[in-house]
């Protein structure tokens, strides 16, 4: 069967068999060739430059951050999917509690409503950190996805209309 | 009514933002588009509200998957310098330019990621294909 394979790999005989075929972390291999030409000092250097942008997004937006570092972790790092996660929220952690106290000291975190929330966001977070190994769902990604994209527009025309 | 739905949109952003996709995304929008929170103030909810959350997971996680110390390092240490300069500026923001800003942001960060999920499935198909070829034959 290995022979047979091979034989397919070296012919290209299937339209489904090309590019596609030596993709990881969502890499073409090309691209990822790209990557590692850069090698580790590069990779370090490109990493820094796009953690000050998950900086902005966390202090600026108030969230969000936790989606830059992701990518970061996985293709910039090369970090299995579930540790980058995992490590992820750790990284987020200190952002929000630096920026945190500059908006409360600003006067933007209003007291009831921030608790009542905060303590759904406890009981939510719990729940996730155990459907994490969903993770692997892509109908789940994209379904998340979609609702982001709405809700940006839905905010949107809130602002603009 | 308001506590009620208060306690159920930190529900669903805290189990998007425990899965570690980023809870903030979702819950932030919520609070604005439902429940008329200013943005401002949504933004230092979501904020403040991820601390005691991300502590616990944390926890959790350390036991049952691991951290990569050196990565959340090298990430979280030039971070927290832009967070900070970025987190000051939002006071001289007016309330709507944000909303506008975090919009955009949205909508962007969403297609990207779409498309790098799609990709990856097509990926999935096209191995699936592969094999189910190498099998029939």
């Amino acid at each position: 069967m290995l022979g047979k394979a091979k034989e397919i790999g070296n012919k290209q005989s299937l339209p489904c068999d090309r590019d596609y075929s030596k993709m990881s972390y969502g890499l073409l291999e090309k691209e990822k060739k790209g990557l590692d030409k850069l090698g580790k000092k590069g990779r370090i250097v490109l990493t820094v430059i796009a953690s000050l942008f998950v900086g902005v997004a966390n202090g600026l937006f108030g969230g969000g951050g936790g989606m830059l570092v992701i990518p970061i972790f996985t293709i910039l790092l090369g970090l299995e999917e579930k540790l980058a996660h995992s490590s992820a929220i750790l990284t987020i952690l200190p952002l929000s509690l630096v920026s945190g106290i500059v908006y409360i000291v600003q006067g933007n975190f209003k007291i009831p409503d921030g608790l009542w929330v905060g303590g759904g966001v406890i009981l939510g977070g719990l729940i996730g950190t155990f459907l994490m190994k969903k993770l692997s769902n892509n109908a789940l990604k994209i379904v998340f996805y979609t609702l982001m994209i709405v809700a940006g527009v839905s905010t949107l025309i809130k602002n603009l209309g | 009514m308001q506590i009620f739905l208060l306690i159920l949109a930190g529900i669903i952003g805290g189990i998007i933002g425990g899965m570690g996709m980023g809870g903030g995304t979702l819950l932030i929008p919520i609070l604005t588009i439902f429940l008329d929170v200013p943005q401002k103030n949504a933004q230092a909810i979501n904020l403040v509200a991820f601390i005691p959350m991300a502590i616990i997971v944390t926890i959790i996680n350390i036991k049952r998957k691991g951290i990569d110390y050196k990565s959340v390092l090298l990430v979280a240490a030039p971070a927290l310098v832009t967070s900070v300069i970025s987190a000051l500026l939002v006071k001289k923001i007016s309330s709507k330019a944000l909303s506008i800003g975090f919009a955009v942001f949205l909508i962007i960060l969403g297609v990207a990621m779409m498309v790098d999920t799609l990709r990856k499935c097509i990926y999935a198909y096209m191995h699936k294909c592969r094999d189910e070829y190498i099998n029939n034959d």
